[in-house]
Formats: C-alpha cells, structure tokens, sequence
C-alpha cells in the first residue's frame, strides 16, 4: 500500500517535470513564429534591411528552440500510457483523437514549412517563404489549440457519456473542444505565449543596448518588445481575470486554493495578499488581508457571500500552498510585466527609450520572467485540478499504471539526468547566440559550409542548396 | 462476427501502417546513427549524416502518430501495453532526445562534436534495440488482468526479446548500409556494400530465428501458421522472404545499387505481415482482440474523417520530399 503510494507520487512527479520542461519550448517558439512572420512581413512591406536581419537572427533560435521542443514533445505523447494507464483507457476515447488531431493537423503543418522557413529563403521566392513562415506560425497554434482542448476538457469535461467498462464516451465533439474552460484557456496561454517571447527579445534588445546603444538591430527589437509588452501585458492581465471567474464557476474548490479561502466568508470574503497556508489547521496563518476585496474581484459586490474550502468534502481539496504561492508568483510577475511595459511607455514618450538605462537593467532582469509565471500559472491550474485528473469523475490516485516504485524512481532519476544534460546545453547554445549582437547582413541558418541543412520538418523542392545539404561540392 | 472491414479493423490497419511507415522512414535513418562509428570523421561521417538530416523529424513524427494513434483507437491496448514494457518505452523515447538532439548541437559546439557524435550513435543504437525489446515482449505475451496489465518491471527481458531486439539493430543497419549503396559512390559506396553483405546474412540469420521461436512462444501463433487450410496462405510469407533475400545476397554481390534498398523493405514489409498474421485479431496477444480494444465509434468515426484526408496529403507531400532528394549525393543527378 505504501509502495503503492509511492510511485503514484513519483509518478506525477515525473509527468509534471517532463511536461514543464516541455512546456518552456512551445510557450517561448508560439511566440517567437508569430514575431518572425511579423519581421518578416515588415521587411516585405518596408524593404528595411533591419529587420532581415533580425528575421536571420532570431531564426537561429528558433531553430534551436524547435528541435528541442519535438524531442522534449515525444516524451509526452508516451507516458500517457507508461504512467497513467489507467487513465489513458478511460480518458483515451475523447483525449486521444484530440491528440491525433494535433499530430495530424499541426505536426504536418510544421515539419512541412520549417525547411523552407529555415534554409529557404532566396530559393523558393520571398513571397512563398512569406508563407512557409506563416505556415509555421499557424502551426504551432493549431498545436496549442488541440492540446488545450485536451487539457481544457479534462478540467471542465462535457459532452460526454460513461459506458460499462468505465470509459468516456463522446457523445457531442463540438461541446468537447469547445468545452467550457478552453476558450479562456486558450486566449491566457497564448497571450502568456507571446509575452514571453516579448521579455525574451526585449531582454536580449536590452542586454546589446546596455553594451552599445546605436546598435540598430537592438533599439528595433527593444523596441517593438516593449511595445508588445505594453500592449499584451494589461490584456493579458484581463483575460487572466476572466479566466478566473470562468474557474470560480466551473472548479471552485481550485479558486478557493487559490484565494487561501480555507473558510466561508458570508458576508464580503478578503483578499489575502500573502500568509502561510496550514493544510492540515485549514486556515492561513500570518495572513495579510484587504477586507472584502476577493468578492469585489470574484463578484463585484463588497459584501458577496463566498464559499471555502470547508463545504468540499477535505479529500478532494488541491494542496493549497502550491497553489496559493504559485498564483501569487504568476499574478506579481504579470503586475511586475504591467510595470515595465508603463515604464517604457514612459521612456519613449520623453524619448528616452534607447538611452535610460535603469529601464534596460529591469528590461534585462525581466527577460526570463515569462517562463516563470507561464509554469507558476500551469502550476496553479493543474495542481487546483487535484485530485483529480478529469476533474469531479477521475481522481489521480485511481488514474496511474500499476508500476513498482522502483521502476518510476529509476525512469525519474534519468529523467532529471538526461534534461539536465541535453537541455542545458541546449539552452547554453541559446544562450550564446543571444550574446553575439545582432548586425548586418546577418546570416541564417544556412550560412556557412559547416552547418547543419535544417533541424526539423521535411525540406520540399528547391528550398535546400544541395550542396550544402550534402556537405560536398555538387 | 463482425465484418471484415468495420471501424476497428480500419483502425488496426492505418496503426500498422504509421508503423509500417516508421519503419522504412525512420529506419535508415536509426541505420545509419548506428553505423555511425563505421565512417572516418569529417567529411564522410557530415554527408552521412546530412543526407538523413532533411527528413528525421518528419520520419519521426511517424511514431508519434502510431502512439498516438493507439492511444486514441485502442486505449485499452495502449493502457496495457506500456506500462508492460515501461523500461524499453523510456529507454526509447531519452535515446530518441540524444539522437534528435545531436542532429543540432554537433554544429553549435565544435569544440564537443565528438561527444555529440557519440550521442548520435548511442542515441540510435538504444533507441532500436528498446523498439526490438517492445516487440518481442509483445510476441512474447503480456500477463493481463481485468484491463490492466498485471506483471513485473523486468518481465519484458527475455531471451527472445533481447533476440528481436538485436535483430533489430542489425535490420535498421542493413537499411542504412542498402540506402548509403543507393546514395554514394566510390569508396563510401564500396564500404557500404562490404558491411551491407554482412549484414544481410545477418539479417537472414535472425529471421530465421525469429521465425523458428515465435510459433512455440503460444499455441495460438503454432494455430494461425500451421492450421489447415490457411497455411496456404501463410506459407507464401517464408517462400517470399527466401525469395527476397535470396535476390538481395545475390544484388549485394553484383553490385546493384537500387534493389539492395528496396529488397531489404520488402523483407521488413513480409516480416510486418507475419507479425500480422500471429497476432490478428489480437492486438494484445493471447489477452485483448482489436475488438474489445477498440475505442467507442464515435471516437473511431471521428479521427477517420481527418485520417481520410490528412494522411494522403501528408504522404503525398513525403513522396514529392523524397522525389526532390532522389539520385546520388554529390552527383550532378542529384539536382
């Protein structure tokens, strides 16, 4: 029994490292595809070399990025059934069509375009690469779009019957991908999706502009990041409150973790700003609380009666300190985005933007937040989810493989191993191709007989110099 | 009864087909990852591995569609089936990141090339063997009880799996060697005709070993082979794989450059059918039909649709890929 429960724990230990680890490379390359084809775009319609330039230099990355979202994605579409076999036989029959549409859909979009998009461009005409670029771009949000209806369904499931082995059955697939968490979901990942993008580019501007303020590639993608984040970090901060007003009606249990709301509050419920969550006291100790204000956010009226976690049976509560100080790091850090997009609204309204350093530094600082708050926000939605994996009719513990504890300990540890070797240097790779400035006529990934032809996709037609492709003369 | 051609039956067929189809694409190109160390660094190891590098990812998107596939046809089968062989799936699927991976890296960091040359090699040698291991622990038969699977981590290690699992190896290694015959001349192409020779007696070797264990590991596979009178039918397998390898030995020594290639996916395609004719209607053998496997139909009804159309295209598009990179590397043919 103890075994048991082990390795149900490693278990969802080892599916929340392999997907947050993976869930940093599609949130970084959504964003960045959609940047490209807008660098891109610019170029065709402006003719400046800049943002060619920037079009290359950002194309490298994302290269990388790419190759080492599909490895880190082949993982994920197997442990289903390694690790959650239980539920990939229940949940399979509506979960795993929408998983086949996404291979089928936007798997076939990406490895079609990324060749060209990569090493295309000058041999298939500007126009078509244009194209191959936007391709890519829509791509990667067909893929976000199927694997949060997946995801979606699975914390608000509908449309659904339960035949007598156990299984889900669809019963209406448009009420199943459009179920009703997905559309708020959708819109908060992908916004989430492409602020993260902007504070990296804004971070990388910043970094150049620090060393070399005329750099002209720098201001142009300083600036146009934080434009972007100026735009999308307030939007996004609506959405996200949308999103939770869509939670508090569909999943209130993982709002009141959320808010730390242990009891009822019949009269005007408050906003607990921080305090440590007591599981087991039920209650949170040192809270610092602005009365009322969590059912003037939740309900805007002063004086709303809102539920706690008391009215729900205490085995399907979340672990509320995860999901407490998880909520309270994406929300600070989505307030710390709102301010920097206000400061550098500031900046370039006196026409500072290029030379206030301070704004640069946090520039710089912030440039990895995005990552943060976008697994702090999927922390708090799946860690609410608990403990259940459909949530209300499939709890976890009931959802994994029959494993030994040994096994899932061993897959673990390699886990952690192998991510931390490959992505590492993956992400040092990165990393160094960041630090080289960007200048001009920059080269793309085909530069150069001593580079690979392409990471990902299958390469069509004239798009690959054969040449080069072959590493020897033709 | 039910008929031939109903929905589970369809969905048996395209999930052997995407295997099938990862097969021949992804296994060149596993092949030549693991005759890797086979080749002198620099220019002769960077053309090997460039001329797989266009299409590895979209070979290998092929087995995410088989997995997926499963999953969404036959969940029981799924939820049974890799929980048993939990080891070789992992193991698989890390080879398979160090593999991917390095197609990349080896060119960002010249300074660590041979250690990412390494992890090409190893990455391609693990990840086959952990496909061969999944096989043969399939043939072998998995412990079932209710709809879980109900054995030990260590059952899937036998010796006959260990034998699929070299035979494996060696047949991804033929591939690679026969599609190198295809694509080089000169001293690369004399090379890959000295190792494809052995390998293909190699390869000879272990189908005969192959063959000769699988109808004792179950009376159920003795059944489907030897039962009268549809060993009319099944007898047309061996005859056809003597007759292919017998022409492939005979292509090595004449020097053929195309049929090597296409003979050895001849004999992947007649073992995939043999495969087919153990376990059919299983598809846990022994355990669990296509049938009672078999996702509800509207989960079938619905994925068939998008199969219907987006599959064609997606194979259409390969084949124009493969067009495009038709003839010799380096030869003026080649554009």
């Amino acid at each position: 029994m103890f075994d048991q429960f082990d390795a149900l724990l490693l278990a969802r230990f080892q599916f929340a490292f392999t997907v947050s680890f993976h869930f940093i490379f599609p949130s970084f390359s959504i964003g960045l595809a959609s940047y490209l084809a807008v660098l891109e775009g610019l170029w065709l319609w402006t003719g400046r070399e800049v943002y060619l330039n920037l079009f290359k230099y950002w194309l490298k990355i994302f290269a990388l990025a790419f190759a080492m979202g599909v490895v880190s994605g082949i993982v994920m579409s197997y442990q289903f059934g390694t690790n959650w076999a239980v539920f990939s036989d229940k949940a399979g029959p509506v979960i795993g069509p929408l998983m086949a549409y996404e291979v089928m859909t936007a798997f076939f979009l990406e490895a079609g375009f990324l060749g060209i998009m990569l090493f295309g461009m000058g041999r298939v005409g500007r126009k078509l690469h244009f194209a191959a670029t936007l391709a890519v771009a829509i791509g990667t949000f067909i893929s976000a779009f199927w694997i949060l209806s997946a995801n979606s369904w699975m914390q608000t499931p509908v449309g659904y019957g339960i035949n007598e082995a156990g299984q889900f059955v669809p019963e209406d697939w448009w009420a199943i991908i459009f179920n009703p968490s997905f559309p708020y979901r959708l819109v908060h990942t992908v916004l989430a999706a492409y602020l993260t993008t902007a504070l990296v580019v804004g971070g990388v501007g910043a970094w150049h502009l620090l060393r070399e303020r005329t750099n002209k590639g720098a201001r142009v993608m300083f600036s146009m990041a934080m434009g972007m984040i100026s735009l999308v970090a307030p939007l996004q901060i609506l959405a996200g409150d949308m999103h939770g007003l869509n939670t508090l009606e569909h999943q209130p249990a993982k709002v009141m973790a959320m808010e730390g709301h242990f009891e009822s509050h019949p009269d005007g419920a408050p906003l607990i700003l921080f305090g440590i969550p007591d599981q087991e006291a039920g209650t949170v100790r040192n809270a610092i609380a602005i009365p009322k204000a969590s059912s003037l956010i939740l309900k805007h009226d002063l004086d709303a009666p809102m539920d706690g976690l008391d009215t729900v049976d205490r085995a399907n509560w979340p672990y509320v300190p995860v999901v407490f100080w998880s909520f309270r790091i994406m929300v600070g850090l989505g307030f710390a985005m709102l301010a920097l997009g206000a400061f550098s609204l500031l900046a370039r309204w006196r026409g500072k933007l290029y030379e206030w350093r301070p704004l640069h530094r946090l520039a710089l600082v912030m440039g990895p937040s995005g990552f943060v708050a976008v697994i702090a926000g999927w922390v708090t939605t799946e860690v609410g989810r608990q403990p259940f994996t459909v949530y209300g009719l499939l709890k976890t513990a009931a959802s994994a493989s029959p494993l030994e504890a040994p096994a899932v300990a061993a897959s673990l540890l390699t886990f952690i191993i192998v991510y931390f070797i490959v992505f590492g240097a993956g992400t040092g790779y990165i990393l160094k191709l960041m630090a080289k400035p960007p200048h001009r006529g920059e080269t793309g990934p085909q530069a150069g007989p001593d580079h690979p032809i392409r990471t990902a996709g299958i390469t069509p037609a004239p798009s690959v110099d054969p040449a080069r492709t072959l590493g020897v003369e033709a | 009864m039910e008929t031939l051609f109903d929905l589970p039956t369809l969905w048996a067929f395209v999930i052997a087909f995407a295997v099938f189809a990862y097969v021949v694409m992804d296994g060149f190109d596993l092949g030549i990852g693991i005759l890797f160390p086979f080749f002198a660094p620099g220019p002769e190891r960077d053309s090997a591995m460039n001329s797989v590098a266009p299409v590895w990812d979209g070979n290998e998107t092929w087995l995410v569609l088989g997995g997926g596939g499963l999953m969404a046809a036959f969940p029981l089968a799924y939820a049974i089936i890799l929980p048993a062989l939990y080891a070789p799936i992992i193991a698989m699927v890390l080879a398979l990141i160090f593999r991917g991976v390095a197609f990349e890296f080896r060119w960002r960091d010249p300074g660590h090339r041979r250690y990412w040359d390494v992890a090409f090699t190893t990455g391609s040698v693990v990840a086959t063997l952990a496909q061969g291991i999944t096989l043969g622990a399939l043939l072998q038969g998995i412990v079932v009880e209710g709809r879980s699977y109900a054995g030990g981590w260590w059952d899937w290690l036998t010796p006959f799996s260990l034998l699929v699992g070299v035979s494996l190896v060696i047949g991804y290694a033929l591939l690679g060697a026969t599609w190198l015959v295809m694509k080089t001349e000169g001293a690369v192409q004399d090379h890959s005709f000295r190792l494809a020779g052995k390998l293909a007696l190699g390869m000879i070797v272990c189908i005969g070993l192959v063959s000769a264990a699988t109808p004792f590991l179950s009376g159920a596979y003795y059944e489907r082979w030897f039962a009268w009178p549809q060993v009319l039918f099944t007898a047309q397998v061996p005859l056809l794989v003597g007759l292919c390898s017998g022409t492939l030995l005979v292509g090595l020594v004449r020097r053929w450059e195309y049929w090597p290639f296409l003979l050895t996916l001849a004999l992947f395609a007649l073992c995939l059918l043999g495969l087919g004719i153990s376990m059919f209607p299983h598809v846990v053998p022994n355990a669990v039909t296509i049938h009672e496997a078999a996702a509800p139909h509207a989960s079938l009804e619905f994925m068939l649709v998008g199969a219907s159309v987006l599959i064609p295209i997606i194979l259409a598009y390969t084949g124009y890929a493969y067009w495009v990179f038709r003839g010799k590397i380096g030869h003026e043919g080649y554009h």
